[in-house]
């Protein structure tokens, strides 16, 4: 973005404009267009994508009336929201519960400040980038913990307990596991990770060693524990505290909530993009600029995308671990196991100073093998699938 | 001294300068997962609960009153508002009592359409039952694969008698009709394509490590306490009791059928805990799949209903009937004194008993198992109240 800026300075638009002013104005407008634009729409789309995945999965249709194919029926929903009638519970706490959904909104869209689009397209690529991402994302626990208190509601405070400890406790191998890319890159800026890696699978971070393909699996069950997804979707399980910490809510509070998680999904995706699967990275196919930004957002986005509707099969798919198996589950196996993956990387560092070509060829190997592994079981299904798998009466 | 939930106690215990209280929550009779208006009144320390005390009643309807104001025959219709997710086999029960009190017996095709109806309700019942269950605990693709299959066997039941929920099928003496042209055939093929989906089902969710992680070894209820408690049904045969009504009673043409009883056996934890009660349906169901293909075999021609008079006056006299509904062993009870309204009617069911033990079961679990202890001892509140 600041060379984008510096160009145009360049070029002798913004005469006579101090340059941190245009830097400013660049970034807080691009961060405009970037939230309205893009969260607002991917947030909105995705909770219409997700309930279409989940009925799919579910033998059943799905919302395919608002539009066609159903396609505006998350802007139906947002705007049912918007005009419902704003309750506040009568011994709620009035300032915090209030202010709850904003903090959590807060720590959400403060993430997209550092998450790249394209190779030229970031708001801010600072040099802590992926330490501000872990932090900013702690600020959803105190949004929480706000909302589960505020609520005056036994139900709430449970799920905002639980929540607030599951993120919390998932920090660490969240943490852990990124950082056997920050041992290979030397640098914690976002777009130094993506331009460390080229763009052919075998030059991804997730084939670089065994660990780093290790630390890839763990990171993805931690941020889908932080993002308080299924099967770690305890704070708000539907069936145990009707819906944990955002019971009392409704209307556009509810809305934020409710964008922030399917958002969060999103920011899942772009992080284990950007840290293991190669960014925005493409081949050298053109040399026109705005060309080669498009395929670079597309090449983003869809890797990104992909990991959304992986963390949807999964919430379709299994069941909810009980509280005391998830912290077992953290403190017990995955702190220890990615301690040990930093360590075992670091010793790969030691072992292999620019990488071993083998071990790449070998990962890669074995990762498009489990893929290729996947697809001809998914079509050995497919071939044994019965019509009867799809409703329709006897009549 | 116990809670009705009207009064709250709050305990407060020291120790090392640091107060805590017991939290007292309320599952109130709105919530997602409790089977039917059930109220719980929960005291938790933290997630651990203290005690879980059942508040029961929401649902009453007087329908033991209501068969003395409306007659042996007009109570069938009420029958089924008693346990309506499993109302063929109130039906039954209530039918054969009559039958009892007046010496009445059933056509040999008339039993065989009863016992028709009864396991395709049963089918039907179980699948709710895991469906609802594998839902609390947090899957939701199986409940609607089980619903799919529900739909089905709803769908053949409204062929058969009129109705999805509330059959009214059965009669003093037999049954209203007799099954409809085609209904064997539609009958068999659901079957045939039913039982590998069933094993489908079980590949999704029965063997699914983290369901077992859920529900093994939560709530053992030893087959002594189960006895004690008045189990019945599933309940009393996932610890260990082999006791079904069909076999060891033997009532209608069950004699005449082979099939199994399943029993807990403890496979992936305890005797008798919640993984036991749950796997016991579902074999169930594979059970009640073949009594359906032996019972459309072996169908006798003839009547289905035997000569009863409209205004039916049985001699007095009592009589005590029991019947295996998908619940367990319900006993009907029915006082008559010559004339044509019955003097008393009782009606014993097994989630009244499954009920009572959930309070003792759940001292020292979690909150999320209380949800899964009440899934898996497949407590429906209309039985409770009636």
């Amino acid at each position: 973005m600041q060379g984008f800026l510096d160009r145009l300075m360049a070029q002798g638009y913004f005469a006579g404009v101090p340059a941190e002013v245009v830097y400013a104005i660049g970034m807080v407008g691009f961060g405009l267009v970037v939230v309205l634009g893009f969260i607002l729409t991917v947030a909105g789309v995705t909770t219409f994508v997700e309930r279409r995945v989940w009925a799919r999965i579910q033998s059943r249709v799905g919302p395919n009336r608002v539009g066609p194919q159903g396609i505006l029926q998350w802007l139906a929903d947002g705007i049912k929201l918007v005009m419902k009638e704003d309750v506040v519970p009568h011994d709620a706490d009035p300032r915090l519960f209030r202010l709850a959904p904003y903090v959590v909104t807060m720590g959400f869209v403060a993430t997209f400040v550092v998450i790249p689009f394209t190779g030229q397209l970031v708001i801010a690529d600072m040099n802590v980038g992926i330490l501000y991402l872990t932090a900013v994302t702690a600020l959803v626990v105190v949004g929480i913990l706000m909302a589960g208190w505020g609520s005056n509601n036994k139900w709430s405070l449970i799920g905002g307990i639980r929540s607030a400890a599951q993120i919390v406790s998932y920090e660490i191998p969240a943490g852990l596991s990124i950082f056997p890319v920050v041992l290979l890159t030397g640098t914690l800026s976002m777009q130094g990770t993506i331009q460390a890696q080229g763009w052919a699978p075998y030059h991804w971070f997730v084939f670089n060693s065994p660990f780093t393909f290790a630390a890839f699996f763990i990171l993805f069950i931690s941020i889908l524990a932080e993002g308080n997804r299924t099967p770690f979707d305890l704070p708000e399980a539907e069936t145990e505290l009707v819906a944990g910490f955002v019971t009392e809510y409704s209307g556009v509070r509810y809305l934020m909530f409710f964008l922030v998680e399917w958002g969060n999904l999103y920011v899942i995706g772009a992080l284990m993009t950007t840290l293991y699967l190669g960014g925005w990275q493409i081949p050298p196919v053109t040399s026109n600029a705005v060309v080669q930004n498009v395929l670079q957002f597309l090449t983003f986005f869809l890797k990104s995308y992909f990991w959304v509707l992986v963390a949807m099969w999964i919430r379709a798919t299994l069941p909810r671990v009980r509280v005391d198996q998830l912290m077992t589950t953290c403190w017990k196996y995955l702190v220890p196991i990615a301690f040990l993956n930093l360590i075992g990387q670091a010793v790969w560092i030691v072992l292999f100073p620019d990488g071993s070509r083998l071990a790449q060829a070998l990962m890669t190997l074995l990762g498009f093998g489990i893929i290729g592994y996947f697809f001809y079981r998914v079509v050995f299904h497919l071939r044994r699938a019965r019509p009867q798998m799809q409703f329709s009466p006897l009549s | 001294m116990s809670l009705t939930g009207y009064e709250v106690e709050v305990e407060r215990r020291g120790s090392a300068g640091l107060t805590t209280e017991e939290m007292t929550l309320n599952m109130g009779p709105q919530h997602p997962s409790t089977h039917g208006v059930l109220r719980f009144v929960v005291k938790a320390d933290g997630e651990v609960m203290i005690e879980a005390i059942p508040d029961v009643g929401y649902l009453h309807r007087s329908i033991e009153k209501i068969a003395e104001k409306v007659g042996y025959h007009g109570f069938m219709p009420y029958t089924d508002r008693v346990d309506y997710i499993a109302a063929m086999f109130c039906n039954q029960g209530w039918g054969m009592v009559c039958e009892r009190l007046a010496g009445i017996e059933v056509p040999k095709r008339g039993e065989y359409c009863r016992v028709i109806a009864a396991e395709f309700n049963r089918i039907a019942s179980h699948l709710l039952s895991v469906g609802t269950m594998v839902l609390d605990i947090g899957a939701a693709t199986p409940f609607f694969h089980a619903f799919r299959e529900r739909e089905r066997i709803n769908d053949l039941l409204e062929e058969l008698c009129g109705a999805r929920l509330t059959y009214n099928y059965m009669r003093i003496g037999g049954v209203a009709w007799d099954l409809p042209p085609g209904f064997a055939e539609k009958s068999l093929a659901f079957l045939d394509q039913f039982e590998p989906l069933l094993d489908e089902f079980n590949d999704l969710i029965t063997l699914n490590k983290l369901y077992i992680e859920r529900v093994a070894d939560v709530a053992v209820i030893s087959a002594e306490e189960a006895i004690n408690y008045n189990l019945v049904g599933p309940n009393l045969r996932g610890s260990g009791v082999k006791y079904d009504v069909r076999c060891d009673l033997a009532y209608s043409v069950y004699p005449e059928l082979e099939f199994d009883v399943p029993v807990g056996c403890g496979e992936e934890g305890t005797v008798g805990d919640c993984f036991d009660r749950y796997i016991v349906r579902i074999r169930e169901i594979k059970e009640s799949v073949k009594i359906l293909r032996q019972c459309f075999k072996q169908m006798p021609d003839g009547p289905v209903i035997a000569k009863v008079p409209r205004k039916f006056k049985p001699p007095a006299g009592d009589a005590y009937v029991r019947v295996e509904s998908a619940r367990g062993d319900m006993g009907w009870y029915a006082v008559s004194d010559g004339t044509e309204f019955p003097y008393r009617c009782r009606i014993r069911t097994g989630s009244f008993s499954g009920i009572s033990i959930v309070d003792k079961v759940s001292r020292g679990l979690m909150l999320a198992d209380l949800v899964a202890v009440i899934a898996s001892l497949d407590i429906v509140a209309p039985e409770i109240d009636r």
